[in-house]
């Protein structure tokens, strides 16, 4: 009796590891390998597709302190910054006041909440594309909107314009991505307890210091993963600046991101921005360091328990 | 005095929702009807439904174009890439919620460690390692990427779910002389079918829409998804309006489609996903 359980017990273990190789095999060799070759790639320069010469730290130092590399790399960063606080605002700020609307109880509700979703399952590259065409000056039909209504003077050619392009690309990024802060922020608000707000309402407490005092400390650990998600998914953002103004971040590279930068410094032949596969590397490794310390900043600003 | 307010604050909310409606839904409307205009009737009448809704330009970039191969290509690399996700991911799933073995937790916490790692960052080895594979410029590169893609969010889901799954059947089975593979194949997945479809639709929607890998790993025309195609496509008929827009509707009808058909599922996966997360 002992012999067959411990038969079968051998023969589980063997399973465990059939069961376990596949995904730790692609796993490892497509998404954790990559990542760690693609930081030791940055310490080698070199011509071609693998570098072969190690260099130590000189991408590094290449990177923050000579010309043209550290003028692309902190301009493509505080570009970065911008675009994530624009989209963040959107995101927040709307979202958290379409939610409020969309959790009360009326007729059509459900209808209102499935349709903020919709824009999110487009492809980012169209809906970067769709919004050139609807900002550019030839068509530009948000321009014969605003003459419509009596602001001619506010035309201009948006994504051409260095002060108003990546307020515009931002502002795309805003509006196909708020389905996710509303889905998260209205399962939150539906998670809260009827009780508490009828008793709060039976305390005479209005709808402002219902928000105030209920809804929004309890959804702040969900602003903190809405922060983290768009935090990681704007610094390594790229269809939407390729479909609306390039990956060279026109004009004049002020719309220029690290996604568009790691693009162009490790893929892009030299005329078109190409610094080679090492300084790409180098480009990806910062941007990870950057997205890990953004991540850890946040966690600890909103205290969220993963 | 009450009731009015009541009803005034519902008129503003309605007003408020309505145009919020409008500046989510108008744009892709527009993309809509606009590919059923022709080249005049765009600038003339940019706002409303078309006069008569005719399908020229679609008939156009089908003719010009193969978007035959482009579908195929975005079809065959969602469907295997998903039907792997689901084999290998539950699978390992089932081990780590069921099993005691050594470096398990850790094995657990290093493939959700996947959820917040920007795979895009590892581009460039990847690159370097379809080269040598021979897989540059084939969709096969494009499968293998999104399936470790996958893994994480898929052995995040069905673990959760496998773990609830009272130990009671398995052991009956074992009793009855069944093998484990057996009662991972008969028991386990027929029940774990809900949480299937919810890694398939979570899922979906990236892989049909990715566009960075394609850009990177595919060249050749034969090899194009649908994103790829739309980007090449886009600047190559940028002046010609009616096509373009024709262009972007097909690119993302299916997904309209898909989420409209599966938005119940699709809502509910999400926010359950959601709350744990």
């Amino acid at each position: 009796m002992i012999d067959v359980y411990l038969k079968k017990k051998k023969n589980k273990r063997y399973y465990i590891l059939i069961f376990l190789l596949p995904a730790i095999i692609i796993y490892t060799s497509f998404m954790a390998l990559p990542l760690f070759n693609s930081m030791i790639m940055s310490f080698f320069t070199g011509e071609g597709l693998i570098p072969n010469q190690f260099c130590g730290f000189e991408n590094y130092i290449k990177l923050f302190t000579k010309i043209p590399y550290k003028e692309r790399f902190f301009n493509a960063f505080w570009n970065n910054v911008k675009f994530f606080l624009m989209v963040l605002i959107i995101q927040d700020f709307v979202g958290l006041f379409v939610s409020i609307l969309v959790t009360r109880k009326f007729w059509g509700n459900t209808f209102f909440r499935r349709i903020t979703y919709l824009p999110t399952t487009l492809s980012v590259l169209v809906a970067g594309f769709l919004f050139c065409l609807i900002l550019n000056p030839i068509w530009g039909l948000f321009d014969k909107i605003l003459i419509g209504i009596g602001l001619e003077s506010w035309v201009r050619p948006w994504l051409g314009d260095p002060a108003t392009a990546l307020p515009a690309i931002s502002f795309v990024t805003g509006w196909q991505y708020l389905g996710i802060p509303i889905l998260f922020f209205t399962a939150a608000i539906d998670g809260i307890d009827e009780e508490i707000l009828e008793a709060a309402k039976i305390d005479g407490a209005g709808t402002w210091s219902i928000i105030k005092y209920i809804i929004l400390p309890l959804i702040t650990p969900v602003i903190g993963i809405i922060t983290i998600l768009t935090f990681a998914g704007n610094f390594t953002g790229f269809d939407i600046v390729y479909a609306m103004t390039g990956s060279m971040g026109a004009p004049g590279y002020v719309t220029d991101i690290l996604g568009t930068l790691f693009y162009r410094a490790a893929f892009a032949p030299k005329i078109w921005g190409g610094w080679g596969i090492g300084m790409g590397a180098t480009v990806a490794t910062i941007t990870f360091i950057i997205i890990f310390l953004g991540v850890m900043f946040f966690l600890f600003i909103f205290n969220v328990k993963e | 005095m009450f009731k009015f307010k009541k009803i005034f604050s519902l008129a503003f909310l309605y007003i408020i929702l309505i145009n919020y409606t409008i500046i989510v839904i108008y744009p892709i409307f527009l993309m809509i009807i606009t590919a059923f205009k022709g080249n005049k009737e765009i600038f003339l009448s940019p706002y409303g439904l078309p006069q008569s809704w005719n399908f020229n330009n679609f008939v156009k970039i089908f003719k010009a174009q193969d978007y035959a191969t482009y579908f195929r290509n975005s079809i065959l690399i969602a469907v295997i890439s998903i039907f792997l996700i689901l084999v290998i991911s539950s699978l390992a799933s089932y081990v780590i919620a069921k099993y005691e073995f050594p470096l398990r937790n850790f094995l657990y916490i290093y493939f959700l460690a996947g959820l917040m790692i920007p795979i895009k960052l590892g581009t460039v080895n990847i690159l370097q390692i379809m080269v040598k594979l021979h897989l540059f410029d084939n969709i096969v590169s494009l499968i293998i990427v999104y399936i470790a893609m996958g893994i994480p969010i898929g052995i995040f889901i069905l673990t959760d779910f496998i773990r609830e799954i009272p130990e009671e059947l398995s052991n009956a089975a074992r009793i009855d002389g069944c093998s484990e593979p057996r009662i991972f194949f008969n028991i386990i997945i027929p029940l774990l079918r809900p949480a299937l479809a919810a890694v398939a639709i979570f899922n979906f929607v990236p892989i049909w829409n990715e566009f960075w890998f394609p850009l990177i790993l595919i060249q050749s025309n034969s090899m194009w998804t649908v994103p790829l195609a739309t980007a090449q496509l886009y600047g190559q008929y940028q002046t010609q309006y009616g096509l373009v827009f024709a262009i972007l509707t097909v690119a993302s009808l299916p997904v309209i489609v898909f989420y409209l058909i599966l938005s119940k599922q699709f809502v509910k996966g999400l926010s359950a996903g959601a709350l744990k997360g």
